[in-house]
């Protein structure tokens, strides 16, 4: 049965009112449902917390179409990805569920509250051979658990192959995050880390720079293991035709703009207690001019996520990464009155 | 505007960064590292000392220095300075010879390499034929006679090296004439010394090793006498007149021979063993010095009784019935002897006699009465105990610079009062600038100050802390009581005594306030002395107060070291800065940060468990702050306590070695056994490296916890007035940042000068940060309303400083190892970040601010952040803006302790060990460089070199010193670095542990 309803897009509200209102509508007030929404790709997606709901509801245009299934006949694996990557060759979404391999018989429950883990990015952009991973530590316990060790790679130069040395993999710890995510394995060897090369770099710097990353690690990394790569369909093929090893002068600038701004709206912010106090975030300052710069960035950003050039992933990292620092982050420009009137920030 | 300038592109800046900031290395300090040979020119009275590393150094008047390096870091083995010429000879362990001229270039003296050479035998021939043992640069300065191995003499031309092949020397030539069973129980001798003829340049004096000395007639080409030597020879030295010669044996004896025409074959005049009768050890050099009086010096290196004093290094010095056999903690590398040089004069009249021991310069006055020691002015002993840190203050008030010497002058008054006699050369280098202090801590508990103004670093002052203290010290291995033994008259002279009789003396941080005199130094032992300068001697209480630092926290065991006992009641203190409160930090871990107020009257101090605040004026605690985390096990065990003890019983070890040691003889001049040893040791540790190699490396990647160990060690401590509640009140703050990336302030009230002493000092906790990024906090600076860093207690009170802008809103720098952040106060939010490992994957290891001056305009200078990482870059970073200027690659990254040992000064200069003895001095400014700048006068010297008999020093035009001082481009002839000391690894271990390793 269908049902059609009208919600304020500028206020959506919370989940809650949101399930509540179906219910309602439906008028099943004491059953239990799965909620799921079909994004532009067409895929299948649930709505079960406040974040996907008001994705959900953005992606509205105008209409959105929401299925509703009862939890106990509920058909889990037509939920995520993976049919519609399957058809379009394309990784194209971040919220990748680890029973993501379909496995018909075990049934997982929808996680609750989505938190990103890991995700391949910049797709687009790299040489089929390379990977570029983003792993998540922020607000999980779980170790990263990886480690790295020198070793020597083969590389094409205008003087035929050459032995070189590079950072590798060395052992993922059971459990970590590394491990669990799939994307990386021993002897993947390790190119950029968070947009920097590090060929030329010593193990203990690679090191350094890793951990002073590792609340947004994103690594590049040639897998050991290359049968597993993305096949890209003709559209994104077209951008990074070169995939040979030589580093990618037309699009680096690109991958650094990305990362930069990804950080910049991820990075972790410190935090003061005052008087013994209770703890609080530390807020920016008024924007000064090197703040001002980043913000026709996250305009672009919009953009480019809405053609689907980029990953739209990007955007959603951004969103749940960030999420705790939202008040100063996504509502730019609310950023001065908030600060001035000071709720957020007690003494 | 400035937004839309990407750094690096604005024109007006990179010119201005030019004039303000430039790297270069200007000057070693201290004694070189592993010296190996010596060489003196009484003609241009300058001294070189040669170094394992293939230095060369040249010294003279204070202020003139010269460095040289040679390309392939070999052993220098020789140094001979060619007679009256600004040239020397040095020969390596490669068995290469290497000529080396001073030259003036714009208007200051240059060491320059100008000739290498290895001497070729005939195809066949072995190695040992030209294997160079004796050097012999003749008085016509034409050609250098070479021993060798075979007992063949060669003879090279100078400065082309070409061998004079008609003029070789063989050993059989030699032998003609020699009665048979002399000769046939000698073959195949080596030649050991080669001395010319003091009257006549055409007869030489040969010493082969099994004991045969010959005069050989260079004009003729034929041995003229012969003299029948029955021990093996060590060493030979002519009689001022040439009558006479002296020989020195490897049993310990020696021998005077006559020269005479009538007698061909003549016996030894004397035979004597100085130390016998008991077997000897070998007297490897010997000097005869003649005096007015008639009695001659004898002086001679060794030939002490073998079985009791065997493992002695020791100098004798016999004249008439004095005799005094020098004692030196060092194994002594050479020696020499200052004399009348004038050829007219009839005597030597020794005037002092200067020692190279492996680890110090020693100057004997043999002038004054009881021969006492001269005050070196240069190549001191920086690690007479190990340096454990150190502590740089500019610009030191006058008055407080007189009363540090005057209080100094008072501990060298065993010292000589004779003007340095190495005095060849000029200092043309402009006076410093300004007074420098360099203070350095040891390990035994004194901390030294050094005068660090110019080129040659000076000890001015000696401090002790150990009065205060009880220590079970064993008296110096009993080495001093014996000394005063009747027979041999042994006298220990030098500083060099690297063992430490209890590492918790150790002197680890250093604060000394250039206004008032007060300095508070902390320790090993969690020990915190704050000291007053008094130019008298006194006798009183030193207050002791305890810091509980981990509070009401229950259950915690230390289980390091104890804290060090003190001695009760009155203590007498030499004039000079004299402890008056002692704080003993509980658990007594090593003192890890310390900061002083003077005008507040208020030291903290931070260990690895919590910091505290202390009132010196009322003697009370203020308050304490645990900063351990409940996990954190090993901050408590005291593993720093483990590794100590572990250097400790290493260091016995090397003291037993030390004692047993037997030096062998000598060997191609110079490198006993002992240095044989240290080459076979450093070649274990080598092979034990390359074994670690091959271990695969891995490192494991885990964003950093609260519950790492060793996140409460707190890392530095910053006093500050600035407005840490409100923008309308500024208080007195104490801010302490941790290596668990916390940062925490407190808000003092310090009550006015006329309570101070009613009213208690009261503090609060205002403010604590969290870095998210958890990396230890190695930085925390206030910038004042102009963006300028507050200025130091009591600056402006002595119109020193401009007062900070207390209008504008302060901004706080905190620095971390990863990143720098700036935030606003009092309201604490992040205006601007500058990462550094996130993209470089370096750390910061020191960070200071710097006033750079320009040197085009005299009115312009600006503060910047000079940062040292652990890569060994330094880095200048603009303040406020947290731009990137400038990055000069300064110390190996693999040079673990070089990078520790860094200190900036506060004028863009800084200082790095290089060797546990040696400190290179940089400068990042283009104003402020101290780096020496020289002339050795010299005779003209013509094109060829070609200079016949005397007339060159003759015909001297002495080249005026007022040459035009133009920019001198020496640059990458002195830059040199040394290896580390294999005991360093030990070192290394420390580091890693006190950095918090990874």
């Amino acid at each position: 049965e269908f049902r059609r309803f009208s919600l304020e897009r500028s206020k959506p509200g919370k989940f809650e009112e949101f399930y509540g209102l179906l219910q309602h509508v439906h008028k099943i007030p004491n059953v239990d449902v799965l909620v799921g929404y079909t994004d532009i790709h067409g895929d299948l997606l649930p709505i079960n917390n406040d974040d996907n709901y008001h994705k959900a509801v953005s992606t509205a245009n105008p209409l959105l179409r929401i299925f509703i299934q009862r939890k106990e006949d509920a058909d889990y694996s037509a939920f995520g990805t993976d049919t519609m990557t399957r058809k379009k060759n394309v990784l194209s979404n971040v919220l990748r569920p680890d029973n993501h391999k379909k496995k018909p018989h075990i049934v997982i429950s929808m996680p609750q509250d989505f938190r990103p883990v890991s995700s391949i990015i910049d797709v687009d952009i790299l040489p089929e051979t390379h990977r570029r991973v983003r792993l998540y530590k922020y607000g999980t316990d779980k170790p990263l658990g990886f480690y790295i060790r020198d070793g020597s790679s083969v590389r094409v130069t205008p003087h035929g192959l050459e032995k070189v040395p590079g950072i590798f993999i060395s052992r993922l710890v059971p459990g970590g995050l590394a491990q669990s995510t799939g994307l990386l394995a021993v002897n993947d060897e390790v190119l950029e880390v968070n947009g920097i090369e590090v060929s030329g770099k010593s193990l203990d710097q690679v090191t350094d720079m890793m951990i002073a990353n590792s609340r947004n690690l994103i690594i590049t990394v040639r897998p050991a293991n290359q049968r597993n790569n993305v096949v890209r369909n003709s559209r994104t093929s077209g951008s990074s035709g070169q995939s040979t090893e030589s580093s990618l002068p037309s699009s680096t600038p690109n991958i650094l703009a990305n990362f930069l701004q990804g950080e910049e709206e991820s990075d972790e912010e410190d935090i003061i207690i005052e008087d013994s106090g209770e703890p609080q975030q530390i807020p920016k300052a008024a924007p000064t001019s090197e703040s001002l710069e980043s913000l026709p960035q996250i305009e672009l950003l919009h953009e480019s996520t809405q053609n689907g050039f980029l990953p739209s992933s990007e955007m959603n990292l951004n969103h749940s990464a960030g999420s705790i620092s939202m008040e100063y982050e996504v509502q730019d420009p609310d950023h001065k009155s908030l600060e001035e009137d000071g709720t957020i920030i007690t003494l | 505007m400035r937004r839309f300038l990407r750094p690096g592109h604005d024109p007006v800046r990179e010119r201005l960064k030019r004039d303000l900031f430039q790297f270069n290395k200007t000057v070693e300090h201290g004694f070189p590292h592993q010296p190996s040979a010596l060489g003196y020119s009484p003609f241009l009275r300058l001294m070189a000392i040669g170094t394992r590393s293939g230095a060369i150094k040249l010294y003279g008047a204070p202020g003139v220095e010269f460095m040289g390096l040679h390309e392939e870091n070999n052993t220098v083995m020789q140094i001979h300075f060619i007679p009256d010429q600004c040239q020397l000879v040095t020969l390596l362990d490669d068995n290469s010879l290497h000529l080396w001229s001073l030259k003036q270039h714009s208007g200051a003296s240059e060491l320059r390499e100008e000739h290498r050479f290895t001497l070729k035998g005939p195809p066949g021939s072995p190695p040992s034929a030209t294997q160079i043992t004796a050097v012999l640069p003749h008085s016509s300065r034409e050609v250098l006679y070479l021993g060798t191995e075979s007992g063949n003499i060669f003879v090279v031309e100078l400065p082309s090296f070409r061998v004079l092949e008609d003029r070789t020397i063989t050993s059989e030539a030699a032998l003609q004439r020699v009665p048979e069973d002399y000769c046939n129980r000698r073959s195949c001798e080596l030649v050991e010394a080669l001395r010319e003829h003091p009257k006549n340049p055409d007869q030489i004096l040969i010493g082969y090793s099994r004991g045969l000395i010959v005069l050989w007639d260079l004009q003729n080409s034929k041995v003229t006498h012969h003299f029948l030597g029955s021990q093996q020879l060590e060493n030979l030295y002519w009689q001022r007149d040439g009558s006479k010669f002296i020989s020195c044996h490897y049993d310990g004896s020696y021998t005077q021979w006559p020269v005479s025409s009538d007698n061909r074959q003549p016996e030894p005049l004397e035979n004597l063993v100085p130390y016998g009768p008991f077997p000897c050890k070998a007297i490897s050099r010997i000097y005869w010095q003649t005096t007015k009086n008639g009695l001659p010096y004898i002086i001679f290196q060794g030939g002490m009784p073998r079985a009791s004093y065997g493992d002695r290094h020791s100098i004798s010095v016999v004249h008439g019935s004095q005799q005094t056999a020098f004692d030196f903690t060092s194994r002594v590398i050479d020696f020499f002897i200052i004399f009348s040089s004038e050829p007219t004069a009839e005597f030597d009249d020794p005037s002092a006699m200067v020692v190279l021991a492996e680890e110090e310069l020693v100057v004997i006055d043999l002038k004054t009465a009881g021969w006492p020691a001269v005050h070196p002015p240069y190549l001191a002993s920086l690690h007479c105990s190990a340096i454990t840190c150190s502590h740089h203050v500019s610009n030191i008030p006058l008055k407080l610079w007189e009363r540090i010497i005057s209080a100094g002058s008072k501990q060298n008054i065993h010292y000589s009062n004779m003007p340095w006699p190495i005095d060849g050369g000029t200092n043309i280098a402009p006076d410093p600038p300004q007074r420098d202090l360099l203070l350095t801590g040891h390990e035994d508990g004194t901390v030294r100050f050094w005068d660090a103004s110019g080129v040659c670093l000076h000890l001015l002052y000696k401090l002790s802390t150990v009065r205060v203290f009880l220590t079970d010290a064993d008296p110096n291995d009993n080495m001093n009581t014996l000394g005063e033994d009747e027979w041999p008259p042994l006298r220990k002279v030098g500083t060099f005594d690297p063992y430490s009789d209890d590492p918790r003396l150790g002197i680890q941080k250093i604060y000394l306030c250039k206004y008032s005199g007060y300095l508070a130094v902390a320790g090993t032992a969690g020990q915190v002395l704050v000291m007053e300068l008094n130019d008298e001697d006194a006798e009183h209480v030193v207050d002791h107060a305890e810091a509980d630092l981990l509070q009401d926290q229950e259950g915690y065991r230390w289980k390091g070291h104890e804290k060090l006992k003190t001695r009760d009641g009155p203590v007498r203190f030499e004039a000079g800065f004299q402890p008056f409160v002692l704080v003993q930090c509980q658990p007594p871990a090593v003192v890890t940060s310390l900061a002083l107020h003077s005008e507040w009257k208020l030291v903290a101090f931070g260990t690895s468990h919590g910091f505290g605040l202390f009132d010196h004026q009322q003697k009370r605690l203020v308050f304490v702050k645990c900063t351990l985390h409940p996990s954190d096990q090993l901050a408590l065990e005291g593993p720093l306590s483990r590794v100590k003890s572990l250097k400790k019983s290493l260091r016995q070890s090397f003291r037993r070695i030390r004692r047993s040691r037997v030096s062998s003889r000598k060997r191609r001049g110079g490198s006993g056994n002992a240095s044989e040893v240290q080459e076979a040791n450093a070649k274990f540790d080598q092979d034990a490296l390359q074994e670690m190699e091959l271990a695969p490396v891995q490192r494991k990647i885990e964003a950093r916890s609260a519950e790492d160990s060793f996140t409460g060690f707190v890392r530095t401590l910053y006093f500050a007035d600035t407005f840490l509640r409100d923008s309308s009140r500024h208080c007195p703050s104490l801010w302490a940042g941790t290596n668990g990336g916390t940062v925490y302030a407190f808000c003092l009230r310090v009550p006015p000068a006329e309570r101070r002493m009613d009213e208690p000092v009261r503090a609060e906790q205002a403010k604590e940060i969290q870095l998210m990024h958890r990396a230890p906090v190695v930085g925390i600076l206030v910038l004042d309303g102009r963006s300028t860093p507050l200025p130091e207690p009591l600056e402006v009170a002595h119109d020193l400083s401009k007062s900070p802008d207390m209008q504008g809103s302060h901004q706080l720098l905190v620095v971390s190892e990863e990143q720098f952040k700036v935030f606003t106060l009092p309201k604490v939010s992040s205006k601007l970040k500058l990462k550094l490992t996130a993209l470089e994957g370096c750390r910061v290891r020191k960070v200071t601010v710097a006033n750079f001056g320009s040197c085009k305009t005299d009115d312009y200078s600006e503060n910047d952040l000079a940062v040292l990482t652990n890569l060994g870059d330094i880095q200048i970073i603009s303040l406020p803006f947290l731009k990137l200027q400038i990055r000069y690659p300064c110390i190996r990254k693999e040079d673990v302790s070089g990078i520790a040992s860094c200190v900036f000064t506060k004028y863009g200069q800084g200082f790095y060990l290089i060797s546990p003895s040696e400190f290179e001095r940089f400068s990042l400014s283009t104003k402020w460089l101290v780096e020496p700048r020289c002339i050795v006068d010299m005779p003209e010297v013509t094109s060829n070199n070609h200079v016949h008999s005397k007339s060159g020093m003759e015909n001297a035009a002495r080249k005026s010193s007022s040459g035009d001082y133009g920019e001198d481009d020496r640059k990458s002839e002195r830059l040199m670095e040394h290896a580390l000391l294999n005991d360093e690894k030990v070192l290394k271990e420390i580091q890693s542990t006190l950095e918090g390793g990874r």
